[in-house]
């Protein structure tokens, strides 16, 4: 208990920045992940291949190596930029491809027969999308994304290891200080628990407020 | 042509078969567009060799032998740790997720702590905990650290593969007079791994990459190997051509049993074995670290 009253600041900090870490690759891995989606689906051939080509390297690229070639490599070519800003491009394009995946595999459920309902009608593409296909598709993606973004937050923890500011990072300057080390774990994992709970609590609500019955 | 001109795999909620009006159109737009990404393409080239990347001295090192050596030694160790991580995950899963299907209530609840702590863990912060605190060897902390998570996901997936055999299965082989543990062994678990083996693949591709790890806590594995060519001077700092000499590599190993994953789940969707399990797909989530186990719907 100790190790957290004495550095509450210090961990509080780490917390914090694991925090801003998650937000910022959340916001932006929805954004490239639906970008993503919609090349992904669309029905020019050339976005859909970058999409896939996007999809398919990221997926089977270690996120280590990621931030290795982000963090160390960019600014070789002269983009310099603070850690974070590289940790968030790494972790946010890295998760994208999964969000993309969602996203897709979550406009595949909508049934065709709801698009060519809707044609029928005489609803333009517009209007097909944001009043029939989106909405169920949104229904059908709040789980999977929602346990993507968890792992997101997880994978953070990484970032910590390139010296971002971040809680798993705490660990080095409290073991130098002379603190019981299983503690020091100990805190950071609740710290991490807390965050992964969080999302885990608002994807449930989303999903409560919106999923679809079954 | 017939009134569904379209294979189920193109047809989409979103847009009609297009007509030829406008498929030339998209023909424009994809042009465009390839011109756009080609345009990126070469832009990055050019910064390339705008920044000496393509140089003589950044790119002997790779004619040596001893960094030849190096390099083949550090994927050695990756494979290594990934072999060792891979046997000790399929073996600690197979155990967890007898725990988690046994009859003894306390068994069951233990199964399910151990299961719950470690999904919920960010592996990292497990490795670091081994590596720092237990004062272990990189290779036992990197290996012990994914074993535990692997192990744990892999629990929930042969136990969503078990329950995902038909009710039929396992009351017939209880009518036949087997006991428990004979269903399990004769009846369930064979039909229920067959039918996860794409995700278990799966999830072996996300303890690949994690090896990968192994570089934050000095292991000398690949990344490793690649970061001590790049760090040195004399070769002026030849960083970004180990990524491009790295990375290839390992994107090529997890593709390869990535592929695989997808090569078993068509094998198996035509075997008469797996008739009365659901099978599990090779689906978004699976290749993600961290992420949910894939687990197969319940009949």
């Amino acid at each position: 208990m100790n190790v957290l009253i004495d550095n509450f600041s210090l961990y509080a900090e780490g917390f914090l920045g694991t925090l801003e870490l998650t937000v910022y690759s959340s916001v932006l891995a929805l954004l490239l992940g639906f970008l993503m989606a919609s090349f992904r689906v669309a029905p020019v051939r050339s976005l859909r291949v970058f999409g896939t080509v996007w999809v398919t390297v990221l997926r089977n690229t270690p996120l280590t190596l990621l931030f290795f070639a982000v963090l160390l490599g960019l600014p070789r070519f002269g983009v310099v930029l603070p850690f974070e800003v590289f940790a968030v491009l790494a972790l946010g394009c890295y998760t994208s491809a999964f969000i993309c995946e969602a996203l897709r595999s979550g406009i595949n459920t909508v049934p065709t027969g709801q698009g060519e309902a809707a044609r029928s009608l005489g609803m333009t593409f517009t209007q097909t999308l944001n009043l029939v296909v989106l909405p169920q598709a949104f229904r059908s993606v709040i789980p999977p994304v929602g346990s993507t973004l968890i792992a997101l937050a997880k994978n953070s923890a990484i970032a910590g290891a390139f010296s971002v500011t971040e809680l798993l990072g705490t660990y080095k300057t409290l073991s130098e200080l002379g603190y019981n080390i299983v503690w020091t774990f100990v805190w950071i994992a609740v710290g991490y628990l807390i965050i992964t709970f969080a999302i885990s609590a608002l994807f449930n609500a989303l999903e409560k407020k919106w999923g679809v019955a079954r | 042509m017939g009134s569904r001109p379209l294979t189920p795999a193109t047809a989409t909620a979103l847009y009609d078969v297009p007509g030829p009006r406008t498929r030339r159109r998209h023909r424009i737009y994809s042009a465009v567009a390839a011109a756009v990404l080609l345009g990126l393409l070469a832009w990055i080239l050019y910064l390339l060799f705008d920044t000496e990347q393509f140089t003589y001295t950044k790119w002997m090192p790779f004619a040596y032998q001893g960094i030849q050596e190096l390099l083949l030694r550090g994927l050695g160790n990756t494979l290594k740790a990934f072999a060792l991580a891979a046997a000790l995950a399929l073996v600690l899963g197979g155990m967890l997720a007898a725990g988690r299907l046994s009859d003894h209530r306390s068994l069951r609840v233990l199964a399910t702590v151990v299961v719950e702590f470690f999904r919920a863990m960010p592996v990292l912060v497990m490795i670091f905990f081994i590596f720092v605190a237990l004062k272990a060897q990189p290779l036992t902390a990197l290996v012990a650290g994914l074993a535990l998570y692997n192990g744990s996901v892999l629990a929930e997936v042969f136990r969503s593969g078990v329950n995902a055999v038909e009710r039929g299965q396992r009351e017939a082989a209880f009518a036949l007079g087997m006991r428990k543990t004979q269903v399990m062994v004769h009846v369930l678990v064979p039909q229920a791994v067959r039918a996860m083996l794409p995700a278990i693949i799966s999830q072996l591709v996300v303890a690949l990459k994690d090896t990968s790890l192994g570089y934050l806590i000095t292991y000398e594995e690949f990344l490793h190997a690649g970061k001590l060519i790049a760090s040195n001077l004399d070769y002026d700092l030849p960083f970004i051509p180990v990524v491009m000499v790295i990375s290839p590599i390992y994107i090529g190993m997890c593709m390869l049993l990535s592929w695989f994953a997808g090569r078993v789940s068509r094998w198996e969707r035509h075997s008469p074995k797996t008739r009365a399990v659901e099978l599990t797909t090779a689906d978004p989530g699976t290749l993600l670290p961290g992420g949910e186990p894939p687990t197969a719907p319940r009949p």
